[in-house]
């Protein structure tokens, strides 16, 4: 069964996961708690964001300290055509996907002649320059952002203004991106990405051109953050450029950290016990931060290999499906 | 020209003032084993790394099979032929020994942009990977995680992987450092399985395989090619036994 699924994950608890996310709304209805279905839509858009940067950081070893920018990116994609009344779907989301993936071609050129720290930097250099451009654009509201008066709209295939739709549209996509990312990782193009990840200078010997390889790993991360990005803008109907502010491209890799980097379910995992601790403990007590901060360092210290580590810890050997 | 396989000519690398490679000249004959031995810090991994490409050297050639390849890059050069093993291990330790050597494979399968059909049980790249662990006597561990074997078996992989980029020309840096008596005998058997087949530049320390393997020699010492010549005639060799092998192989 799990062989299916090299996830690292009991496979009764992804499906489990799944099948929870897919019967949410109807729960949501039945406990009266509306508010439910948005936590769970922003908590699934980070996590379509945290498994495209996984596939760079996880799988490729590659950690990028600017993923925000593209949520960003996307968001102003479906933001600034609406601005214009135009609310073609197909239209905003292509943009998110290409305008993302061409902002990771330049920047990706560039920072992946780096390593290590250098390449931290200056991915967040980057991602700051985004930010800071969408900040003085005065037209698209600058830094107090852009309201978006329609969600996009599909040629009335579907109607995302209903929040059950867009609820389903969203899984719908993490489903996909997730199978994505599968497939990718167990490809040759994947072997190829995590071959470099464990020693790029062996790679290097045996025949591959491995910057190439990683720049188009990194385009394919960054136009999966600019999905999300497009998702986000129609979730929140409002965009500000504080979305790709650095502290944001933090939680992202934290998110992936916290879950388990380099385990297909791990990015949603994390995301979700990030999304849900901090909107419960903030419930609790406005110092809320505290024991946020205290819980992250203790799941990270005593799990290596994320909260997906843990489970294999617990001895939940059953159907683990392996390193990858 | 000699019309030596790979030729090496005047070849220049210094670091900080210091010749690590100081004018060498070297040619190498298709499929001979030459050995390049040398003291410690004599250059011969600085050598090993021009010649595979990962050092640019700061003047000479390097001609291979009749290109002049200077400056090609480290990968262009394993697709044209040329194999290099390290004399550090350098594997990828997290992935199993099969899919190490199936990587090697792909790597001269054409390009790796693809994205979809799932390469860990794809026979195009699993059976030429397997015929390379054989060669070695790896194939019982083909499922196990590189990290969990011992060095030897390392020296092994290290050996399959640049065997199954299916090379012209092998370049073989330390294949028994590090390796008990028992394991430096069966390299000294894989090595020879090879001769004659493939050409094959081999650094090595431990002299009674050299000696035993080589059909020629070169001692470098200080960055210099001193002598090149039959293990017969090295053996005879004043200079090198002055500089270099000293009563040991008297």
């Amino acid at each position: 069964m799990t062989s299916l699924f090299r996830t690292g994950l009991p496979a009764f608890v992804m499906v489990a996961g799944l099948g929870f996310l897919a019967l949410l709304p109807v729960l949501a209805e039945w406990v009266d708690n509306i508010f439910l279905i948005d936590l769970f839509m922003r908590l699934m858009i980070l996590s379509i964001a945290a498994v495209g940067l996984n596939l760079i950081l996880g799988y490729g070893g590659m950690v990028s300290f600017g993923h925000a920018a593209y949520l960003v990116i996307g968001a102003y994609a479906v933001g600034i055509p609406a601005y214009y009344d135009i609310y073609d779907g197909f239209l905003q989301f292509a943009i998110a996907i290409v305008a993302s993936a061409a902002v990771a071609l330049v920047t990706g050129a560039i920072a992946l002649r780096t390593k290590g720290v250098y390449f931290i930097m200056i991915t967040m250099a980057f991602a700051q320059m985004v930010y800071f451009t969408f900040v003085s654009i005065e037209e698209y509201g600058a830094d107090d952002g852009l309201t978006i008066n329609m969600r996009s709209e599909f040629a009335g295939l579907l109607d995302i203004e209903d929040n059950f739709t867009l609820y389903y549209f969203v899984l719908v996509s993490l489903i996909a991106v997730l199978g994505l990312v599968y497939r990718i990782v167990h490809s040759r193009f994947g072997m190829v990405i995590s071959g470099a990840k464990g020693n790029e200078r062996r790679m290097q010997a045996i025949g591959f051109p491995t910057y190439r390889y990683r720049l188009v790993c990194y385009v394919i991360s960054g136009a999966i953050c600019g999905y999300a990005g497009a998702l986000l803008g129609n979730f929140t109907n409002f965009i500000t450029p504080e979305m790709g502010d650095w502290v944001h491209s933090g939680e992202l890799i934290f998110m992936v950290v916290l879950g388990g980097a380099g385990s297909l379910f791990g990015p949603v995992l994390g995301t979700a016990v990030f999304i849900l601790l901090e909107e419960y403990l903030s419930r609790l007590t406005q110092y809320w931060h505290f024991p946020f901060g205290a819980m992250l360092i203790l799941v990270v210290i005593f799990t290596r290999g994320g909260i997906n580590g843990m489970f294999r810890w617990l001895g939940m050997k059953s159907g683990i499906g392996g390193r990858s | 020209m000699s019309g030596a396989f790979l030729e090496v000519r005047n070849l220049y690398k210094s670091y900080g003032g210091i010749a690590a490679t100081d004018h060498v000249d070297l040619d190498v004959r298709q499929s001979e084993l030459h050995a390049i031995i040398g003291p410690n810090g004599a250059g011969k991994t600085t050598l090993i790394s021009q010649l595979s490409g990962e050092i640019d050297p700061d003047g000479g050639t390097i001609r291979f099979d009749g290109r002049d390849m200077t400056r090609t890059p480290a990968y262009k050069r394993s697709l044209l032929g040329l194999a290099r093993s390290f004399q550090i291990t350098s594997l990828m330790l997290d992935m199993t020994v099969l899919e190490n050597v199936a990587l090697a494979v792909q790597a001269h399968a054409g390009h790796s942009f693809r994205f979809w059909q799932a390469a860990r049980k794809d026979p195009a790249l699993t059976e030429p990977a397997m015929a390379a662990l054989e060669a070695v006597g790896l194939q019982d561990r083909a499922n196990d995680i590189a990290q969990a074997m011992s060095h030897g078996e390392h020296r092994q992989l290290e050996i399959a992987m640049a065997l199954a980029t299916n090379p012209v020309l092998l370049l073989l840096d330390e294949p028994m450092a590090g390796m008990g008596v028992e394991e430096s005998q069966r390299m000294v058997e894989i090595l020879r399985s090879l001769k004659g087949e493939k050409t094959m530049l081999l650094i090595e320390h431990d002299m009674d395989a050299v000696f035993a393997l080589a059909d020629r020699i070169s001692v470098l010492v200080y960055g210099r090619v001193i002598a090149t010549g039959t293990p017969e005639e090295i053996r005879g060799d004043e200079a090198v036994r002055r500089a270099y092998l000293g009563d040991e192989v008297a």
